[in-house]
C-alpha cells in the first residue's frame, strides 16, 4: 500500500469515527496531508473540526479508524504521545502561565534535569535559535501577562516548536488577533512552510485560505465533503461547499430612520487602578432605528467602552444616559439595572463571560435574565419553561445539536457563540451592545446574524457594534466612529469611507 | 489492522460515575485498612463483623449512627453550599459551636416562659442566626477587604473556641458547677428523642436542610446566581450578580447549616451548654461534601457511611483493645484520602471494563 505512494504523507488519516453518545461527530474521514505544505480545514460550526484535530493530537480517542504519521500507523492516546511523533497544537484559548516569563512558560513541562537554571540556559539558546531561523521574535524575559495576544501567541507557537514538533495544528488561531497581527501570523507560517513544517489551519475566513494554504478540505456535517487544491478554487466555491448553497455577505438595508436617543454618554471616563485613561472624553450618541459601529485596532479602549455601557465597571467620571435613566460616578449602574432598563449585551469573550461552560445550554440561555418572569415564578425557577426557551432559541438561531440539556462546553465553538447572541437578540431589547458580533461563526451564520442585527434596527433597536472587521463594520453600520486611545477620533459615513482613510485615522493620523 | 484504533475509554454512564466509583473508593479503603489491621495481629475479617454489626447490629446501634449522621449531614451541607458558590468554607468547627451558644441562649433566656412548640423553632433558628454571623465575618473580610476565606475561616475556629471556653467559665457556667457547662435545658428546650438514645429530632431537619438545599441551589434564581459565581465570577458579573453580597449570602446559608449541629447536640443531647460538642464535625464536613460530591443526596449517603464508622469504629476499639480509637481516626483518614485524593484513581480501570462491554 505505501509503495503505491512516491513519498511518505506526513499525516495521514484513514476512516476517523467519533460519537459522543447520540451526537456523530466525526462521521469517517480519511485525509492526505503532504509534508511541508499548509492545509486549511473549512467547515460549518459543529462540523467536526475541532474534534478531528482533537483526535489527531490524542486530545480525544478515536471510536475507530487510523492515524499515520510520516508512513507509520501510531496510537494517539495522549497529547504525549502527539508530541513524541512531532505533532503540536496551539488552542484558542492560550495555555500560558500569565505571571511566568515567556522562558519559563516554555520550559514548563521540560524543564531538563532537577536544576531549572541548566534547563533554562538551554532553553535560552534553544530560543535564540528559533526566533532566528523562524522569524519569531518574542523577549524571553517579559512576564505573558505583559504581551499582546498577538505575541501570546507567538509564543504558544514557539513552544510547540521548542517541544521539537514538525507538524503544527492552529484551531481558528486569527479569531482573536487583530488584522495587523493577522498578517504577522501569516508571515510566521509561511517561514516555518519554508523550513519545512506542516501546518494545518482551521479557519472561517476564507481569505485567509485563499492566501495561506496549498490544499483545503470541506467538512459538513462530520464527513470531508470535498477536497481542492487551493489555486484551483475561490472564496465563492468553497463558501457554497461549506454551506450547501450560495451565501450572500452583501446586505440590502433600508435607509434608516433614526428615532429618539436611547443611549448619550457625555465626557465619559474610565482611569485604572494604575492611573492609566482607558476612555478619555467619551460623547456618544445612540439613536433608536441605527447601527453605530465601532472601529478601531484591538486595545484603543473598544472593550472597556462596552463594560461602562452595559455597567460592567463604573465610569471615573462623565454621564451615561440609558433609555432615560441616568448613570454618573455618583449613581453607578450595574448590569443587571441595564437589563432592566432594555439594554442587551453581547460580551466581547463570550465564551468566558457570556456563559458558564459548566451549565447545560438551558441554563445558559437565561443568564441574567433569571430573575423574575417568565423563568422564574413564586421564586422558584421553572425547568421546563427555561428548556422550551432555550430550544426555541436553538431553533431560531440553528444552533447545533438542539439539546437544551447538553453541557454548554459540549457545543462547537461557533454555536457556542450563536447560543449567546440568541439570547440577547432574542429578547426584543431596546438598546443592543454587540462585540465582535461573528467572532468564530461561519459564513452561513455570519450572513444570518447580519441579517438579525439589522432587522432589530429596523423594529426601532439602537444598535453599537464593536468589530475588528473592519468589512463587517463597513457593511452593517448607518454611521462610523473610529477610537484611538480611549478617544472617539472621528465620524465617517459608511458610504464615504475609504479603508484607507480609516485605517489613517485607526492609527491615531487624522481626525476627521 | 484495528490494533490501535482499538474502541476505547470514553466517558463514564453517569451512574457508574456517581454510585459505582465512590463505591469502588471505599472498598479498596477497606482493602487497604484491611492490610494494616492485619499488621497488627487483628484478623481483618473478624474487625470488619465488629465494624458492622457495630453500627448497624442492633436498633441501638442504628439509633447511634443515625444520631452522628446527622451531624456529619449538617456540616456536609454546610462545606457544600460555600463550595459550590467558588468558596472553601474550613469554618464549620466555629460555626457550628456559635450555633450551639445560639440556641443554647435562647433557651436558658426563654424555656421558662415558653412552651416547646415555640421555643423550639426559636432555638433552632437562633442556631441558624449564630451560626451565620460567625460565617458572615470572614464572608465579609474576603468580600470587602479580600483577605482569604480559608485563613479567616480557621482562625475563626480558634477565635470561637477561646470565646466558648471564656462564656462556659466565666459567664454561663451553672451556679455551684464544678464543670464548665450550663444550667440544664428544662423540658420545653428539649428536642423530642427515641428514649434511651441520643437519636433526636434533628434527624428531620437534617433531611429537611438535604431538601432545601437541593431546592434552593436548582431551582431558585438566586441558587443558580450562586452556581453561576462558583463556576465563572466574570460570567456572574455579567450576569447582574452582586458577588460581594452573594458571597455574604452563600456563606451565611453555609454557617446556619454548620449551626444546626448545635441543635442535635444541645437541645437533642446534652440538654445544656457543654464545651467542644463539636469536635471534628465541621473538618470532617469537609471529607463528607467532598465524597458526596457536594450534591445533597450524596451528602446524605457520605454522612450515614461516616456516621457508621464512627459508632461502628467506637465499638471495634471497646471490643479489639488493640484497635485503639486512634485506630479508628487512620480508617476515617484513609476513606478520605480514598474517595478525595484518589478519587479518580480506579476511573481508567472502569472505563476499559466499560469501554469492553459495549459493542
Ligand atoms: N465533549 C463533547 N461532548 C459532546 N458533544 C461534543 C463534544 N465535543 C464536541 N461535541 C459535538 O461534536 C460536534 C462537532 O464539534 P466541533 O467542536 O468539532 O465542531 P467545529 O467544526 O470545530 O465547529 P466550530 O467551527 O463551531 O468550532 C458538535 O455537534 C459538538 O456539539
Ligand atoms: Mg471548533
Amino acid at each position: 500500500m505505501q509503495a503505491l505512494t512516491p513519498a511518505a504523507a506526513a499525516i495521514e488519516l484513514r476512516g476517523i469515527d467519533k460519537s459522543f453518545g447520540v451526537v456523530h461527530a466525526v462521521r469517517g474521514v480519511s485525509l492526505r496531508i503532504e509534508p511541508g505544505t499548509i492545509t486549511g480545514i473549512v467547515g460549518e460550526n459543529g462540523a467536526g473540526k475541532s474534534t478531528l484535530m482533537s483526535i489527531l493530537y490524542g486530545l480525544y480517542r478515536a471510536n475507530s479508524g487510523e492515524i499515520w504519521v510520516g508512513g507509520r500507523l501510531v496510537e494517539m492516546a495522549s497529547p504525549r504521545d502527539a508530541i513524541a511523533h512531532g505533532i503540536g497544537m496551539v488552542h484558542q484559548h492560550f495555555m500560558l502561565i500569565d505571571t511566568f516569563t515567556v522562558l519559563e512558560n516554555l520550559v514548563l513541562g521540560a524543564e531538563g534535569g532537577a536544576l531549572l537554571a541548566g534547563g533554562l540556559a538551554v532553553a535560552r539558546a534553544e530560543l535564540a535559535r528559533l526566533a532566528r531561523d523562524y522569524g519569531l521574535s518574542v523577549d524571553p524575559d517579559a512576564r505573558v501577562a505583559d504581551l499582546s495576544v498577538g505575541e501570546q501567541q507567538r509564543v504558544e507557537i514557539l513552544k510547540v516548536l521548542f517541544r521539537g514538533a514538525r507538524i503544527l495544528i492552529l484551531d481558528e488561531p486569527s479569531a482573536v488577533l487583530t488584522p495587523q497581527e493577522t498578517d504577522r501570523l501569516f508571515d510566521i507560517l509561511r517561514t516555518l512552510k519554508d523550513r519545512g513544517v506542516t501546518v494545518i489551519l482551521i479557519t472561517h475566513k476564507l481569505r485567509e485560505i485563499m492566501a495561506a494554504t496549498d490544499r483545503v478540505y470541506v467538512m459538513r456535517q462530520g464527513q470531508i465533503v470535498a477536497e481542492r487544491r487551493t489555486r484551483d478554487t475561490g472564496s465563492e466555491e468553497l463558501a457554497e461547499l461549506m454551506v450547501g448553497r450560495k451565501v450572500r455577505l452583501d446586505l440590502d438595508k433600508v435607509p434608516v430612520r433614526q428615532g429618539e436617543i436611547l443611549l448619550r454618554t457625555e465626557h465619559l471616563s474610565l482611569i485604572d487602578d494604575r492611573g492609566v485613561r482607558l476612555l478619555d472624553d467619551v460623547g456618544i450618541e445612540l439613536r433608536a432605528g441605527e447601527i453605530v459601529g465601532i472601529a478601531g485596532v484591538t486595545g484603543n479602549g473598544q472593550s472597556e467602552l462596552l463594560q461602562v455601557l452595559s455597567g460592567i465597571r463604573a465610569p471615573s467620571g462623565g454621564r451615561l444616559t440609558v433609555c432615560g435613566h441616568t448613570i454618573d460616578t455618583g449613581h453607578p449602574g450595574d448590569p443587571a439595572q441595564m437589563r432592566e432598563l432594555g439594554l442587551a449585551h453581547v460580551p466581547e469573550d463570550r465564551l468566558r463571560q457570556g456563559m458558564v461552560a459548566a451549565f447545560q445550554a438551558s441554563e445558559t440561555s437565561i443568564l441574567g435574565y433569571q430573575n423574575g418572569p417568565p423563568f422564574t415564578r413564586n421564586y422558584l425557577l421553572d425547568g421546563p419553561a427555561v428548556g422550551a426557551h432555550c430550544a426555541e432559541l436553538m431553533e431560531r438561531f440553528d444552533v447545533r445539536p438542539r439539546s437544551p440539556g447538553l453541557r454548554s462546553s459540549h457545543f462547537s465553538g461557533g454555536n457556542q457563540q450563536k447560543l449567546v447572541l440568541a439570547r440577547e437578540i432574542a429578547r426584543r431589547p431596546r438598546v443592543l451592545l454587540v462585540g465582535q458580533p461573528t467572532r468564530g461563526v461561519d459564513i452561513g451564520a455570519i450572513e444570518f446574524i447580519h441579517r438579525e442585527l439589522v432587522k432589530a434596527r429596523d423594529a426601532g433597536c439602537a444598535v453599537l457594534v464593536v468589530s475588528v472587521e473592519l468589512d463587517e463594520i463597513l457593511s452593517l453600520a448607518d454611521r462610523i466612529l473610529v477610537m484611538f486611545a480611549g478617544r472617539i477620533v472621528g465620524e465617517v459615513e459608511p458610504g464615504r469611507a475609504d479603508e484607507r482613510t480609516l485605517g489613517l485615522m485607526m492609527a491615531g493620523a487624522e481626525t476627521a | 489492522m484495528k490494533a490501535p484504533g482499538r474502541s476505547l475509554a470514553g466517558p463514564l454512564p453517569g451512574w457508574a460515575e456517581v454510585v459505582l466509583l465512590p463505591l469502588v473508593n471505599i472498598a479498596l479503603a477497606f482493602i487497604v485498612v484491611g492490610v494494616i489491621v492485619a499488621i497488627i495481629g487483628v484478623d481483618p475479617f473478624h474487625a470488619l463483623r465488629l465494624l458492622v454489626t457495630g453500627a448497624l447490629g442492633s436498633w441501638e446501634s442504628i439509633g447511634y449512627t443515625l444520631y452522628y449522621a446527622t451531624n456529619f449531614t449538617f456540616t456536609g451541607l454546610a462545606v457544600a453550599v460555600a463550595f459550590h458558590a467558588g468558596l472553601f468554607n474550613i469554618g464549620g468547627e466555629g460555626q457550628a459551636y456559635l450555633g450551639g451558644l445560639g440556641c443554647g441562649l435562647a433557651i436558658l433566656a426563654l424555656d421558662r416562659w415558653l412552651p416547646a412548640w415555640l421555643m423550639i423553632p426559636i432555638a433552632i433558628a437562633a442556631a441558624a442566626l449564630f451560626g451565620a454571623a460567625w460565617a458572615a465575618v470572614p464572608a465579609w473580610l474576603q468580600a470587602w477587604r479580600g483577605s482569604h476565606i480559608v485563613i479567616t475561616t480557621i482562625m475563626f475556629n480558634f477565635v470561637a473556641s477561646a470565646l466558648m471556653v471564656y462564656l462556659m467559665v466565666n459567664v454561663l457556667i451553672a451556679p455551684g458547677s464544678m464543670t464548665p457547662q450550663s444550667r440544664g435545658f428544662l423540658p420545653s428546650g428539649q428536642l423530642p428523642a427515641i428514649a434511651g438514645l441520643p437519636l433526636n429530632l434533628s434527624l428531620v431537619l437534617a433531611l429537611a436542610c438535604c431538601a432545601a438545599v437541593w431546592v434552593f441551589l436548582w431551582h431558585t434564581p438566586w441558587g443558580y446566581a450562586l452556581r453561576t459565581m462558583g463556576h465563572n465570577p466574570e460570567a456572574a458579573v455579567y450576569a447582574g450578580t452582586n458577588l460581594r453580597r452573594m458571597t455574604m449570602v452563600a456563606m451565611c446559608f453555609s454557617g446556619a447549616l454548620a449551626g444546626f449541629v448545635g441543635v442535635n447536640e444541645l437541645m437533642g443531647v446534652h440538654h445544656r451548654i457543654v464545651l467542644d460538642f463539636q469536635a471534628g464535625y465541621g473538618f470532617a464536613g469537609i471529607a463528607v461534601a467532598l465524597m458526596g460530591r457536594n450534591h445533597p443526596l450524596g451528602v446524605l449517603l457520605a454522612a450515614l457511611l461516616f456516621g457508621a464508622l464512627q459508632q461502628g469504629g467506637a465499638e471495634l476499639a471497646f471490643e479489639i483493645p488493640s484497635i485503639t480509637r486512634e485506630m479508628v481516626v487512620v480508617i476515617q483518614g484513609l476513606i478520605i484520602l480514598f474517595s478525595g485524593a484518589l478519587a479518580h484513581l480506579p476511573r481508567p480501570w472502569l472505563q476499559l471494563l466499560f469501554a469492553r462491554r459495549a459493542p
